[in-house]
């Protein structure tokens, strides 16, 4: 706190230098295992309870009993990409599913959405996790709360029919975000493939809990 | 710009250097890269800012301790090396901490360490003076690094629903260089009085 003068260098000796070194380093390693330590299991909790509120926006809490977050399973597609699906039981028994789904073909990038689909194929539920659309214009697509995502609730692939799941313009059946027909157009394609993959691998997304997961069914009759 | 006596120390003076007369982005013009990227939203321009200032603080404080035991030879990788150190440390607790901003903000964080900013205080400033001017000098610069991002965060998110160009990267830098017209205007102004 007292007045400071530019400090004036005069050659050091080697010593000094090495032990210098050695306090950096030390500390270096110190200070990054440290805090490495301390918010390794926050960030991983962090994780957890967000992904846990994002399945809740597509599934209506009422519907399943178990924790879908837990009860995942990494199915293959087409594309080679593993696919993250959660499901929700209740007493057991399959009530819904939700599909982790990256739409390759927005504006900007993936767009990566979860879609929530019940056990008879129809959506419950869409919200965009992940996009870099372009703010103010494909951005819109992520708004919350949107009465447009909602747009898809109790949609399936029989209502409308598979050839009309696409945005008006292309002759389909669903209303485009006003100025942003690709963003729009790249989530009605995700949503459509979320539903057309639950209805051909039904049996494999509804696959009886893992190993790992099974403690959470051992209450269940 | 630097027009007030360079010979001034005072911790005011220390201060104001960074949050006003030589502010990183509209003097130096440095730390460009996050500036105009990161400056979406309020809120994510925030967030990078107090990330960088703490960063800047911790380096500027450990360089001013640590720069008399440092030998010439190895000292910019020794700087370098504790820059990336603070900012994973940072980086870690800002993910620990508020997870969302995190993630909006998310690859800029761990960036902070190519900040050319941080390295220029440890090198020109915190280097050569003690422990309490060097926490001034970080505080200073910033404070005015992150004045900057939160301003223009807020002036584009308020801007971009009417002016689309606002909320694209080409928006950042015209309204940068509005800000910049704007302080060379009252540098003019105040000169001629």
């Amino acid at each position: 706190m007292t007045r400071e003068q530019p400090l004036i260098r005069h050659q050091q000796s080697g010593a000094r230098a090495l032990a210098g070194l050695a306090v950096l380093l030390l500390g270096a390693a110190l200070l990054v295992g440290g805090t490495w330590h301390y918010s390794r299991e926050r960030i991983a909790n962090n994780a957890a309870r967000q992904l846990i509120a994002e399945i809740a926006t597509v599934l209506p809490a009422s519907l399943y009993d178990n924790e879908p977050h837990k009860d995942m399973v990494l199915l293959d597609t087409s594309n080679g990409a593993p696919l993250p699906v959660y499901r929700a039981r209740r007493n057991g028994s399959p009530v819904a599913a939700v599909l982790t789904i990256i739409a390759p073909d927005g504006y900007v990038g993936p767009i990566r959405m979860l879609v929530g689909i019940a056990a008879d194929g129809s959506v419950l539920g869409v919200r965009i996790t992940a996009h870099k659309e372009t703010p103010g214009i494909g951005a819109a697509i992520a708004a919350e709360p949107s009465t447009w995502l909602g747009g898809f609730s109790r949609r399936s692939l029989t209502d409308p029919p598979e050839s009309r799941w696409t945005l008006r313009t292309d002759g389909g059946d669903f209303d485009a975000l006003a100025g942003a027909t690709v963003s729009s157009r790249a989530v009605v394609g995700g949503v459509r493939r979320a539903a057309q993959y639950f209805a051909t691998h039904r049996d494999e997304i509804f696959a009886p809990p893992t190993d790992q997961t099974g403690t959470d069914q051992t209450g269940a009759p | 710009m630097t027009e007030v006596d360079a010979n001034d120390n005072s911790s005011g003076r220390i201060l104001a250097e960074g949050l006003w007369w030589n502010s990183p982005g509209l003097g130096p013009l440095i730390g460009l890269c996050p500036l105009l990227a990161v400056s979406t939203t309020f809120a994510a321009g925030l967030a990078l800012g107090v990330a960088s200032l703490a960063v800047l603080c911790s380096s500027n404080v450990l360089v001013s301790a640590l720069a008399p035991w440092m030998a010439p030879r190895f000292r910019l990788a020794a700087f370098l090396l504790l820059i990336a150190v603070l900012v994973t440390a940072v980086d870690l607790l800002f993910e620990a901490g508020w997870f969302q901003l995190h993630g909006q903000v998310g690859l800029f964080v761990p960036l902070i360490v190519t900040n050319c900013l941080i390295l220029a205080r440890a090198e020109s400033f915190a280097a050569q003076h003690g422990l309490w001017h060097a926490l001034l000098d970080g505080l200073g610069y910033g404070l005015g690094f992150t004045l900057l991002l939160a301003g223009l965060g807020a002036l584009r998110e308020l801007l971009a629903p009417g002016l689309l160009v606002a909320a694209l990267p080409a928006g950042a830098f015209f309204l940068l260089a509005a800000l910049l017209v704007l302080r060379q205007l009252w540098f003019r102004r105040r000169g001629a009085q």
